[in-house]
């Protein structure tokens, strides 16, 4: 089977490419159940993957039930992203022995084994592309991050029932994946079976495959995987309006919305560490008493008062200024910077937000009220 | 030893090495208790420094002044109000360690209540105790020149401090919430996906968020993180179901007068009593 063709395979079928992919040396990691919710976790076989399971996503909460039926995909991306699996929370750089004039340095050793994704939604395979741009295309690739990418093998899962939160439709990012996998899955559970349609994209994706016994997918397989991806396309209904969005939101730095949502903003980072984008890091140095030193790197977010921090003081105090700086990069100058949105439309940071805060209903009213500012503003005595 | 601890006003030690004090207000010792449970470590603490003033260790006490006090517990009377302005004459560093020498303490709940309210509930003869009418941090009563949060505080974080002045670097110690140490070990949120009431939010890490980790919600041992918005996180436990009094209960235990949780508590309808200012008299670090 070549890249663009297709192949049909039961449950069985998905347990040995899942096999498979572990004899061959990959770490196989999927979505798993664990407290609650669907997170990344070790995958060994399709017994590890949620079977039956359906997620209840609104702006502020999170409900993971076991529902009816076999089907493993059955829901929409939970807290945990891929990203930190590539770009780690917590990065050992290098450790240094200090005894007086005699310094030696030490850096960790690259990861063992190369990384097998089972399952990752079309949305993740936009964020891994967004994060690309960031960590691996630039003109200082981060060495971390490009060793376990590089490496990784990426199975997709096509999204057949996206959750309240989701808005890829509008970020162009799902729920259907045309690039970016090794192999792509799509789930069928219907009159004609519990089977997923198989599609190759990659030379790799292909070896791996020719050494497991696939069937071609038939006309009907593939127009059944069709009329999944428009129907859940049709259920997405949270949108983000894109047009012009990057210049509205640059031409409305003063406006009020910016305070009012920093009202409820509990500035607690938990949007921008849920995100499978956002890349922000502090790299910290340490020191113990035994005279080791240690530079780590650590993820870093624009809501903490420190990210700020220039000579004698932060400069980002007000929650809206910290709130204004998130949402104006991702959807804004992130456009300047690489090129692309720093949105994928997966929905983490609305669903993961304690007080239900939504990046879509943000940057709709500021679109509602373009150009507003404050009273302050206006008289020329300045807001902040 | 080199670095900012250095000969200050003559306190280092005979052998060189920096001294260090460790002073007790009203408190309940667990914060004292993190240096011993150092353990592997302490020996090279002790490498480190002269423990000049330790009760929880040692009879023997080296008079000061110290290079770096640590200070426990809470100024409760006229007596302590006194003798914390002398451990501060005598020490170059005084760090404060424990939500009761940062925020008051539980005892602080007595800042709530009718005037020996409390007294008379706990003593017999409330009439031996000569205490004053409040509980109050380190830093309303002198310069602090860093605050380490917790109930009890974290060794990690203890050493992290004490390695860092020693060094005469900034400390390593995160203002941000408990939701990057839940994250960034992989907990999945007991807020969103249980409805679980949690302070988390408007909590300062430092605990490795131990109970979200279990499935509980966060207690807020660690008092407030920065910028705290307790009101917005608050009008979300309304929403799922707290009663007033209940919020102003979930705000008021081991830093019930943390300003933030204390004027969270207050608005849920705990009674306001006693006008605390935020009186703050910190240095920013460095600063001689």
């Amino acid at each position: 089977m070549r890249v663009g063709e297709a192949a049909v395979i039961d449950p069985r079928g998905l347990d040995e490419l899942i096999r498979l992919l572990g004899d061959l040396g990959y770490e196989t990691k999927g979505p798993v159940v664990r407290d609650g919710a669907i997170m990344p976790g070790a995958v060994r076989g399709v017994e590890d993957l949620p079977a039956g399971y359906q997620d209840e996503q609104a702006p502020g909460h999170y409900r993971l039930r076991r529902g009816e039926g076999d089907s493993l995909f059955a829901w929409a991306v939970g807290p945990g992203s891929w990203k930190a699996e590539m770009f780690s929370p917590t990065e050992e750089l290098w450790r240094a022995l200090v005894h007086g004039d005699d310094v030696s340095i030490t850096e960790p050793e690259s990861p063992v084994a190369p990384l097998a994704i089972i399952g990752a939604r079309p949305c993740e395979l936009a964020a891994m592309a967004v994060l690309d741009r960031v960590l691996a295309d630039s003109a200082v690739p981060d060495p971390h991050y490009v060793a376990r990418r590089e490496g990784a093998f990426v199975v997709a899962a096509e999204c057949g029932h996206p959750a309240a939160t989701c808005f890829c439709t509008s970020m162009g990012t799902g729920p259907g994946v045309e690039s970016g996998f090794d192999l792509a899955l799509s789930e069928l559970n219907d009159a004609g079976g519990h089977r997923f349609v198989l599609r190759v994209g990659t030379e790799r994706g292909a070896d791996v495959l020719a050494r497991l016994s696939v069937a071609a997918a038939t006309v009907d397989d593939l127009a059944a995987r069709n009329q999944m991806v428009s129907r859940a396309a049709g259920a997405v209904h949270r949108q983000l309006a894109n047009e012009g969005l990057p210049a509205l939101l640059a031409r409305n730095q003063e406006h009020p919305r910016w305070d009012e949502v920093a009202e409820r903003c509990l500035a607690c980072g938990n949007c921008t560490l849920v995100c499978p984008t956002c890349f922000c890091s502090d790299v910290r140095d340490t020191s113990d008493l035994s005279g080791e030193v240690r530079r780590g790197r650590v993820w870093a977010s624009c809501f903490d008062l420190d990210h700020s921090y220039l000579h004698g003081g932060s400069v980002r105090t007000s929650v809206s200024s910290r709130y204004r700086q998130w949402l104006t990069h991702k959807l804004s100058t992130w456009w300047d910077q690489f090129g692309t949105s720093g949105c994928i439309g997966c929905g983490r940071c609305i669903a993961w937000c304690p007080v239900g805060i939504d990046i879509t209903e943000e940057a709709a009213a500021i679109r509602e009220t373009d150009g507003a500012v404050h009273a302050a503003t206006a008289r020329g005595v300045g807001p902040r | 030893m080199s670095g900012g601890a250095d000969g200050a006003n003559g306190a280092a030690g005979d052998d060189g090495r920096p001294t260090l004090a460790v002073w007790k207000f009203a408190s309940c010792d667990g914060c004292q208790l993190s240096l011993l449970d150092c353990e592997e470590e302490l020996l090279m603490l002790a490498g480190a420094v002269r423990i000049a003033h330790f009760t929880e260790m040692s009879r023997a006490s080296t008079p000061g002044p110290y290079d770096v006090s640590l200070v426990e517990g809470s100024i409760t009377t006229e007596a302590d109000a006194e003798r914390v302005r002398e451990v501060r004459a005598m020490s170059r560093r005084l760090v404060t360690i424990g939500a009761c020498a940062t925020a008051g303490g539980i005892q602080a709940l007595r800042n709530f209540a009718g005037e020996g309210e409390y007294a008379g509930m706990v003593y017999a003869h409330p009439e031996y105790i000569a205490a004053l009418e409040t509980s109050t941090p380190i830093s309303a009563h002198v310069e602090v020149d860093f605050e380490l949060q917790g109930c009890p505080i974290d060794r990690h974080q203890l050493l992290e401090v004490l390695t860092a002045t020693l060094a005469g670097r900034r400390p390593v110690i995160p203002g941000h919430s408990v939701c990057w140490q839940c994250k960034g070990r992989g907990t999945v949120c007991v807020l969103v996906a249980k409805g679980t009431a949690c302070l988390g939010p408007v909590t300062r890490s430092g605990c490795g968020a131990l109970c979200p980790a279990v499935g509980r919600g966060c207690f807020g041992c660690f008092g407030p993180a920065e910028t705290a918005n307790t009101a917005s996180l608050a009008a979300q436990l309304r929403h799922q179901g707290m009663a007033p009094l209940e919020l102003s209960r979930f705000f008021s235990t081991f830093n019930a007068a943390a300003p933030a949780f204390r004027d969270e508590a207050v608005a849920e309808g705990a009674p306001v009593r006693v006008a605390l200012g935020a009186t703050r008299r910190n240095r920013p670090w460095g600063a001689q």
